[in-house]
């Protein structure tokens, strides 16, 4: 699996994402400086975490319009899958690549957590490696992840089965003592219409290891490896 | 080309006479300035004038604390460089560095917390990655007044927003720290943030000029009036007006560090840098009289070319303003443009405002003309240094434990300790610090006695190495006695590291106090070095950087003396390093060290009794040493599943710890002793630990050939916390009684 990260200005989170596709993989992934129109074709586009131009703004608006994310929607749009985590997520969500927007977290500060998610279906390039119904434990980092979408969207990526994962009790119960950050619906990852775009506020990429966070998000990479190799 | 040996400089428009009024307002005394006038032959002109001030105050000069400073050993086989420089370096081995700094940033965090305690962790951030090394983690020591006082939690709440705000973006992970509460911070709050970063040892930057006619660059943010006189506020006693001095505080930027960062690490990989020093305090006067000072050189600074935010500013502004990330380069000839561009990749400013002269002289130029001409040497030789008078803080007569009244009630005495203030979760404020990222953290906060990062690969390979750190003071015993508290504070911090299974290698001090111009403060700080120097001897513990931040009082009333200690240590193969976590039933419990039930300065009695008196616990640093080493050598053979220093609260507390920590209860029974069972589990003996073993007794058996006392004292197991005959508590009870006092605190509308 060839893969790219993109480093917007204010990226942080790009070496961590690297080092977990670098483990899974056992290749670097290529790093997309911001400013380039067009990079190496691959078989994976992620947008990692971080605070894109300061999250001046908006989180995610600026680096939204940057010449590389043009070139990312384009091939977005044709099939090219792309994972978009925490400050990636927003960029996303900024670009109309997922549904939705991420608001500031409903009590207002920064938090940095291990949290439990709800695997909502292994039907998907990055979830195939779960089950649907499982409950993972991953860190979150962000003051801006509380989700949000309209009555009308909501509804859709509901029917359409397009949460990804959601914040849950470490019993799996989806209520809102797991939930970091009022997202609704406890959502915590959603994916585009055809399943080949996820965003997700939560860190995989932080818990890949056994003695540095646990090893619940290592398969979400393993499982992008066994369906785009 | 300027003529540089013009003297005097030229008078600037609207340029004031200097009165004994002005130099009084710039904080020198009437002798410094005489001192002034001799070096200068001439009265000065304002921006003169103005850097005489900077680089003689308090906070620049260390005019006060020079000659205690002296005393601190600073050596050790493994010292690359020690203080003197942007921050202490020590090889770790496998050709890497571990560098490192702990930096106050009181006054401005007082007045306004938010961008107080930001610039504070942005400018020990620079301070680190001026050197070379990338930060891999931040730590914080954080003193607030009584929770009852009204500023009390919108200092908390601003100051943690503020360290998170900056450290987050910047995207280094903030993994430990400390923090208490007492009523001598009400009107001054402490707030040290420490930066460890890690360079390759034959990549590390320093601060010294060489190479006459080569550039000095200027690069990072633009110039503003922001922070003007920061180190001469920061030199001073508070009072009531001290708030009008919120001008002086910077407001720091934590994306634009963070391109500087990268800017810099991506300029430190080529061949173009001769010597590079952070802007910070005193800005761009004290950064271009360092280069030059240490380099034995002068300096020409064309101040017209300094990257301005706005117009109209003057060459006083320019040079006292404490803008904050900035940098300065000196370069080797001829690399401008290969530095020019990745600047310019980052979109930062980059300058060439002056260069490097054989004259000794720091001569300032405005469109052409001279500004300021000052001989460089002798404003450093001659500048003022204070034995300032001292008296020492005697000895208090010891408590005797049997004066101390047992709690009527064992379980609610152990449920209020656990929610006081200083021992209550701070899960509140480290949960606002991202804590994971860069993937190397191993030990989260309150999940261990130091926090452990992962050293990244190295130039030579894949690396096993973990890096451990901690902060340590406990005010309350420098303040009964200085000497023993600062020997606890460095004990503290040495077992701290040793507890996790790491060698402690060296320290950084940030020593707060009040006004050193009173004899019995003076006395506090020089006890506090003697302690200080003492243990760094006696456990190979070298201060390698460090910070003194005197004048913290308002309207006289002095802080608790704090020589917070800030230490690293390695541990060579992480697989080994052990937390606090009580994880398995079953596991022995076993108290390594001698207790003798030491209640005098306690917690217990602070908090159960309301009284503060006695003499500090005493610190034998021979048998703090013999006790640490006995416990690493134990973690080494992986006997250890957890372990947990004894410290605040004493024994009980820290098994409370342990078992919440680590959701695994334990069942204890004291031994038979003279001792009183509340002094036995609330004495805050030194030198002691406890661990959870699988072999209980073999490490018994290994500790009684070592000579050291070991005591096996009950079993893991089981969701409760009980010592046979007098305690008996449900964990999920302890954790709540834990969690809840700081969440209510900061949630609460009254």
């Amino acid at each position: 699996m060839k893969s790219a990260v993109l480093v917007f200005p204010g990226s942080n989170r790009e070496g961590d994402v690297a080092h977990a596709i670098e483990l899974v993989t056992g290749r670097k992934p290529e790093m997309v400086w911001h400013g380039a129109g067009d990079f190496e074709k691959t078989d994976l586009i992620v947008l990692p975490g971080g605070f894109s131009y300061g999250d001046y703004l908006r989180c995610g608006a600026m680096a939204a319009q940057s010449p590389v994310m043009a070139e990312v929607k384009r091939r977005a749009a044709k099939g090219v899958p792309v994972l978009a985590i925490c400050n990636g997520f927003q960029i996303a969500a900024e670009a109309g690549l997922v549904p939705g927007v991420l608001m500031r977290n409903a009590h207002l500060k920064f938090v940095c957590a291990d949290v439990h998610l709800k695997v909502e279906t292994s039907q998907s390039l990055f979830t195939n490696r779960y089950q649907a119904g499982q409950v993972i434990k991953v860190p979150v980092a962000h003051a801006e992840g509380n989700y949000f979408a309209d009555a009308d969207t909501l509804k859709r990526i509901e029917d359409r089965g397009q949460v990804a994962f959601r914040y849950c009790a470490p019993d799996g119960a989806v209520d809102g003592t797991g939930n970091p950050n009022g997202s609704i619906h406890n959502i915590a990852g959603v994916f585009n219409e055809g399943k080949t775009v996820m965003g997700l506020m939560p860190h995989p990429e932080n818990a890949t290891e056994p003695m540095f966070g646990g090893t619940d998000g290592k398969a979400l990479f393993e499982g992008l490896v066994e369906a785009l190799t | 080309m300027i003529a540089e040996e013009r003297n005097p400089p030229v008078k600037l428009p609207n340029e004031p006479v200097i009165t004994p009024q002005i130099v009084a307002e710039h904080g020198l005394a009437p002798d410094e300035y005489e001192r002034l006038l001799k070096i200068m032959g001439r009265t000065p002109t304002m921006v003169e004038l103005g850097i005489f001030s900077a680089m003689w105050s308090e906070h620049c000069s260390y005019k006060s604390s020079k000659v205690w400073l002296k005393k601190l050993p600073t050596k050790a086989p493994w010292v690359i460089q020690g203080p003197g420089e942007n921050a202490g370096v020590i090889d770790i081995g496998d050709g890497q560095a571990a560098i490192f700094k702990m930096e106050s940033h009181n006054h401005p965090s007082y007045i306004e917390p938010y961008q107080g305690a930001a610039t504070g962790v942005g400018g020990i951030l620079r301070d680190v990655f001026t050197m070379g090394a990338r930060p891999v983690a931040n730590l914080n020591a954080l003193r607030f007044g009584d929770p009852k006082h009204p500023k009390t939690r919108h200092l908390v709440s601003g100051v943690v927003a503020g360290i998170g705000g900056y450290g987050n973006c910047m995207g280094i992970p903030t993994v430990g720290g400390e923090t208490n509460f007492h009523a001598a911070y009400n009107g001054n709050i402490l707030v040290n943030a420490m930066t460890v970063g890690i360079a390759p040892t034959d990549r590390i930057f320093y601060a010294a000029a060489a190479g006459v006619g080569n550039p000095l660059v200027y690069v990072g943010s633009k110039t503003g009036r922001d922070g003007i006189h920061g180190a001469t506020m920061s030199s001073t006693e508070f009072n009531e007006d001290s708030e009008s001095k919120r001008p002086t505080v910077q407001v720091g930027d934590p994306f634009v560090e963070k391109l500087l960062l990268e800017a810099c690490l991506e300029l430190m990989a080529t061949d173009a840098i001769v010597a590079i020093q952070d802007m910070g305090a005193a800005g761009l006067t004290s950064s271009s009289f360092e280069m030059a000072a240490k380099g034995g050189l002068g300096v020409v600074v064309e101040l017209d070319k300094v990257p301005m935010r706005e117009t109209g500013m003057n060459p006083y502004e320019l040079m006292l303003s404490e803008s904050q990330e900035r940098m300065l380069i000196v370069l080797k000839p001829g690399r401008e443009e290969l530095a020019r561009k990745i600047f310019e990749k980052w979109e930062l400013d980059f300058a060439v405002i002056g260069r490097l002269t054989d004259t000794e002289r720091m001569v300032l130029s405005w469109h052409g003309e001279i500004v300021g001409n000052i001989p460089i040497p002798p404003l450093v030789t001659e500048a003022p240094v204070y034995e300032r008078p001292w008296t020492l803080t005697p000895l208090p007569p010891p408590l005797d434990a049997a004066k101390v009244p047992a709690p009527k009630d064992w379980n609610a005495s152990l449920l209020a300790l656990m929610s006081c203030p200083d021992l209550a979760s701070k899960a509140w404020i480290w949960h606002q610090y991202d804590h994971r990222i860069m993937g190397n953290t191993a030990i989260n906060p309150q999940e261990g006695d130091a926090a452990l990062v992962r050293v990244p690969k190295g130039p030579h390979g894949t690396s096993h190495k973990g890096l451990a750190m901690t902060s340590d003071c406990t005010p309350r015993y420098v303040q009964a006695h200085p000497e023993t508290g600062g020997r606890q504070a460095v004990a503290e911090a040495w077992r701290n590291i040793t507890a996790t299974g790491a060698r402690p290698l060296a320290v950084t001090d940030n020593m707060n106090f009040g006004n050193p111009q009173k004899a019995e403060i003076m006395g506090q700080f020089a006890g506090a070095i003697m302690g200080m120097a003492e243990a760094c001897k006696a456990l190979d513990f070298p201060v390698v950087s460090g910070n003194v931040s005197l004048y913290n009082e308002t309207e006289g009333r002095p802080i608790l003396p704090t020589p917070t200690i800030g230490a690293v240590g390695v541990i060579d193969d992480i697989s080994k390093a052990v937390g606090s976590r009580l994880r398995e039933a079953g596991l022995g419990i076993v108290l390594i060290g001698e207790t003798k039930g030491w209640l005098g300065q306690s917690l217990y009695l602070r908090e159960a009794c309301g009284r503060e008196e006695g003499a500090p616990p005493p610190v034998d640093l021979a048998v703090e040493r013999r006790n640490g080493d006995f416990v690493r050598g134990q973690i080494d053979l992986r006997r250890i599943a957890a372990c947990h220093d004894l410290s605040d609260g004493g024994l009980l507390v820290a098994l409370a710890e342990m078992c919440i920590a680590g959701g695994t209860g334990a069942e204890i029974a004291l031994p038979t002793s003279a001792i009183p069972s509340h002094a036995f589990l609330y004495g805050e003996d030194q030198a002691r630990y406890l661990v959870a073993s699988k072999a209980p007794k073999d490490v018994i058996a290994d500790a009684e050939r070592a000579g050291v006392p070991a005591l096996l004292l009950g079993y893991a197991g089981g969701d409760a916390l009980s010592v046979k005959g007098l305690l008996s508590l449900k964990l999920s009870d302890i954790k709540a009684a834990h969690e809840a006092w700081l969440p209510a605190y900061m949630n609460a509308t009254d």
